[in-house]
């Protein structure tokens, strides 16, 4: 087991002078991290439909950051201490920040407090980026942003109150159970969130028109640019690395001498999940699949988000490991058994792996009780985010409605929301071409 | 059917507090946590059945 046990007395805070400078540094590369997921969301996507997916993906986030700004901190409590609470059983619950709308207070917060917003800030956009990708070539540019605003400034404030300030943080203290519930790099408050946005938004839009014909087996369509898929990936890592250190420093009070064994399970986690979904898709399909490979890798990334600030590299690449097992099978699966139409496979690579990263992270953490204050977390994000995630999602697509029309879908959503193509100079395929 | 599934979800949470606020005993929390879990599991399945029930009618 690694030195570096979650909350360790005589940690590290922010506050310091050696460290805030050094947090800081990392949570400005983390962004990276958005700009290869915009990446990702873009290839994997149709080319009749790319400039849409990137604007798609620079509108989340400039959404995300004005409304979380706006009345997301002051749900998420970033900057105040503490939250509003109820007491049940003797216990305080906390459930809601006591923050001021418009960051107020942010000038006289700690830097502790501050490196906090700025980590929440990059989470919102994260959170509220990740299902756009499902709903890639039907979902209109509209939707998402109305999507995004309610993902930034109620559904993901919420759930980061609970996990990294309220209930879910302070079951160690309240309930004996381990250290609380640990997402030291947004693997629950991130990854599980969009990943179950996305199977909600999957559910409410629909697959893509064509792609479960009454006969036969589902139509492939592939992504249309897996350069920009694998480069979106490696992008990813740099602010994967920056932005699990900031996390362990942020949540866990992680020493700086503990850093580099974070990093390095951070790449450990990502190469053994490349390097099992390669060998997965090598033996199922006859040849490496491209998208899929880049696909395991970002689920290795996900899953150390849960847990590499404290178990030990051979873990790590246990952990990866199996993520990069599960995303190819549970991708097709998703696909072939269960008739869900996710083109940027974000409910497995997100949402399953997120799952996988916690629960390693319950498993392999040195104190007691810890595997049960991850599974109360997870028990949290699956059976009341999810619910209510799709519940507010139905609601809002009442009024914004999440689909294109068939004509839209048809011409692709390019030409039909943006009025022109991403790759004016190519031969668009026809649909049937697919088949 | 996805309705009834996403009803239950709920059901398997509260059982886990329920779980947290009842039992002190660490064993008996982890049991009544993991039925919990299997009840989420359950309301999931259950959705996700719902889900390929209309996708199949609707199919063109």
């Amino acid at each position: 087991m690694n030195a570096l046990a979650p909350l360790a007395p005589g940690g590290v805070s922010a506050n310091s002078d050696a460290v805030f400078p050094f947090t800081l540094a990392l949570l400005l590369v983390a962004p990276l991290i958005l700009a290869g997921l915009a990446l990702i969301n873009t290839g994997l996507g149709r080319s009749r439909s790319a400039a849409q997916a990137l604007l798609g993906n620079v509108s989340i986030v400039s959404i995300a950051a004005i409304l979380f700004a706006l009345v997301g901190a002051a749900i998420a409590g970033s900057l105040s201490a503490t939250g509003h609470a109820f007491h049940v059983a003797g216990k305080p619950w906390d459930w809601i920040g006591s923050g001021s709308l418009l960051l107020g207070g942010l000038g006289t917060a700690t830097g502790q407090a501050q490196l906090g917003l700025l980590f929440e800030f990059q989470a919102a956009a994260l959170a509220a980026l990740i299902p756009w990708g499902s709903g890639a070539d039907r979902l209109r540019l509209a939707a998402g942003c109305a999507l995004a605003a309610l993902v930034s400034a109620l559904v993901f404030p919420l759930t980061a109150h609970w996990i990294w300030h309220g209930w879910l943080a302070q079951l160690g203290g309240n309930f004996s159970l381990g250290a609380g519930f640990i997402d030291p790099g947004g693997a629950a408050t991130v990854h599980m969130l969009g990943g179950v946005s996305a199977l909600a938004i999957v559910w409410i839009t629909g697959p893509r028109r064509g792609k479960f014909p009454k006969e036969g087996l589902s139509t492939a369509m592939p992504g249309h640019h897996v350069v920009y898929v694998l480069f979106g990936s490696m992008l990813s890592l740099v602010g994967w690395l920056a932005w699990n250190a900031a996390g362990a420093i942020l949540w866990l009070h992680a020493p700086l001498s503990a850093l580099p064994v974070n990093a390095i399970n951070t790449v450990l986690a990502a190469a053994a999940a490349l390097l099992a979904t390669l060998i997965v898709t090598r033996i199922r399909f006859g040849k490496p699949d491209a998208s899929l490979c880049a696909n395991g890798w970002l689920a290795g990334l996900v899953a150390s988000s849960g847990c590499a600030a404290f178990i030990t590299p051979g873990e790590s690449i246990f952990v990866g490991m199996i993520a990069g097992i599960a995303t190819p099978l549970l991708v097709e699966m998703l696909e072939l058994a269960l008739s869900i139409d996710d083109p940027s496979g974000a409910i497995t690579v997100h949402g399953v792996a997120g799952l996988w990263g916690l629960l390693a992270g319950g498993l392999f953490a040195p104190q007691p009780g810890q595997l049960l204050a991850q599974l109360v977390g997870i028990a949290t994000l699956l059976g009341l985010v999810l619910p209510l995630v799709y519940l507010l999602f139905a609601v809002l697509n009442r009024a914004v409605p999440f689909r294109v029309d068939p004509d839209g879908e048809r011409i692709g959503m390019d030409l039909h929301e943006l009025g022109g193509g991403a790759y004016p100079e190519f031969v668009i395929h026809r649909d049937e071409s697919y088949r | 059917m996805k309705y009834a599934g996403l009803l239950l979800m709920p059901a398997g949470f509260f059982l886990t507090i329920a779980a947290l606020v009842l039992f002190p005993d660490p064993l008996h929390r982890g049991i009544f946590i993991l039925c919990a879990l299997a009840v989420e599991g359950t309301g999931l399945g259950v959705a996700v059945r719902g889900h390929m029930a209309s996708r199949r009618e609707s199919r063109p």
